[in-house]
């Protein structure tokens, strides 16, 4: 199949970027999203040009580099879906694809469809850990956990940190990936220590880096290519609460 | 915004009970009008728990709306650069999407609503009538556009509500499991529908001529 690309095109932070429109010829419906733009490249480093700057890593879904506004939706319109899992098969000969990177004050663009999502790194710096001795893996019985409470945290632990959640939001706001990581350590006994001052500092950071506010849209969880339950964002809020009001 | 919302929700229910009281006659409408005045009285001089509603409901309002627009400010601070595309969302919900605008809609309503019932100055009768007379000329017949400024308000309010009721309890921490959300989300849109059907069937049947 053939088809029209219209690819955000940006040479560094201090450039102001603009959309270029490209054709890509012969895509086979079995190419990932990825590979597609590969074979742009491909093509646009023969002809001389700069090729297309996208972050990717495992291509497996699981690592979490990977990621671009689709035809206005976070990885595209394949749900829980990474981009790179994101397959042709999906689209039809002479569509036009609008491709952008994700959009939010804290997430700097590099380069084209690279952004800087160091501000979740900061988050996570700020109480996204616990301060045990971890040591070698203990008794797996030593620590008896409830069924439920070890598969919630395990769902919110599966997420990878892409950003989508904040590229979807209308309001910018960070707050599933910061909910995730504060349901995903507070359920379990291990996080119980630090709780409190882990969701006041997580929560903190978030607001810090310039995130907007949540307002229940349920757009975050929508496009999450690993289905992180938008309870986890109410988890956040009561522990926020408990927190701010001691 | 969980917890102003609440206490205007709150008022909103009373609101819609005493609407009902249209359907009992003029004598039982006024006087419970005239009770809103007098409760607590004797021991409370008139009108003094009128005027503390009033007064923490118009507290609630201004900052409730307070903090709509700083949200909404956080929002366009933390994308500077809009997508190309538009937006398609993914979530299901429409209410979701008519929380900016609907709330503008929902006060420039209060606005209009107190100019015609409370104050009356934009009432046929005037505020010297009494709230039965008022009721009943302002959904005249005559009057349909004023009915139909109603009629989008309230199903605003509905819309507002459908997203605002179950949002304030997840807001709170109150919805950490997806069964007590789906209940609430249930319960939001039952409350909404009652509040509405509530509100919309007095002006109706004062405007076919059920209620004279």
């Amino acid at each position: 199949m053939n088809l029209t690309l219209k690819i955000w095109r940006q040479n560094g932070s201090s450039d102001k970027g603009r959309m270029v429109t490209y054709r890509v010829e012969d895509v086979s419906p079995d190419m990932s999203f990825l590979e597609m733009l590969d074979v742009l490249n491909e093509r646009l480093i023969l002809e001389g040009d700069d090729p297309v700057a996208f972050d990717h890593d495992c291509r497996e879904g699981i690592c979490g580099m990977c990621g671009m506004v689709i035809n206005g939706v976070a990885h595209g319109e394949q749900k829980l879906t990474t981009t790179c899992q994101l397959h042709m098969r999906h689209f039809k000969d002479g569509d036009v694809v609008t491709i952008e990177p994700w959009r939010s004050a804290a997430f700097p663009v590099v380069k084209d469809l690279v952004v800087n999502r160091s501000a979740f790194d900061r988050i996570i710096q700020a109480g996204g850990f616990i301060s045990v001795p971890a040591g070698s893996a203990p008794e797996a019985h030593s620590v008896p956990v409830p069924k439920a409470d070890a598969d919630a945290a395990f769902d919110a632990a599966t997420c990878i940190g892409c950003g989508a959640c904040v590229a979807a939001c209308p309001n910018g706001s960070a707050s599933l990936f910061t909910a995730a990581k504060i349901t995903h350590l507070g359920l379990l006994p291990q996080g119980q220590p630090e709780r409190e001052s882990r969701a006041r500092a997580m929560v903190e950071q978030m607001d810090a880096e310039g995130f907007g506010g949540c307002t229940n849209t349920g757009e975050c969880t929508a496009v999450c290519p690993k289905g992180i339950p938008f309870d986890t964002i109410a988890q956040m809020n009561a522990d926020y609460l408990k927190a701010a009001s001691k | 915004m969980a917890v102003t919302g609440a206490a205007l929700v709150l008022f909103l229910i009373a609101h819609m009970l005493g609407n009902l009281k249209v359907f009992m006659g003029a004598d039982s409408f006024n006087h419970y009008a005239e009770w809103l005045r007098t409760a607590g009285s004797p021991a409370l001089p008139n009108r003094t728990l009128l005027t503390i509603t009033e007064i923490v409901l118009a507290l609630c309002v201004v900052l409730h709306m307070w903090a709509a627009v700083s949200l909404a400010r956080r929002a366009a601070k933390a994308r500077p650069v809009k997508y190309a595309a538009k937006r398609k969302s993914q979530a299901k919900g429409y209410a979701t999407q008519t929380m900016r605008y609907g709330g503008v809609i929902i006060v420039l309503f209060v606005v209009w609503h107190l100019l015609d019932m409370t104050f009356g100055a934009v009432n046929p009768k005037g505020g010297d009538a009494t709230p039965y007379d008022r009721m009943v000329a302002g959904f005249q017949p005559d009057r349909w556009w004023v009915t139909a400024f109603y009629l989008v308000a309230m199903v605003m309010i509905g819309l507002h509500l459908r997203h605002g009721l179950w949002s304030a309890f997840q807001s709170l921490g109150l919805t950490r499991h997806p069964r007590s959300r789906g209940a609430l989300q249930t319960g939001a849109a039952a409350v909404s529908a009652v509040l509405v059907l509530g509100f919309v069937v007095a002006p109706i049947c004062i405007m076919i001529g059920v209620v004279k």
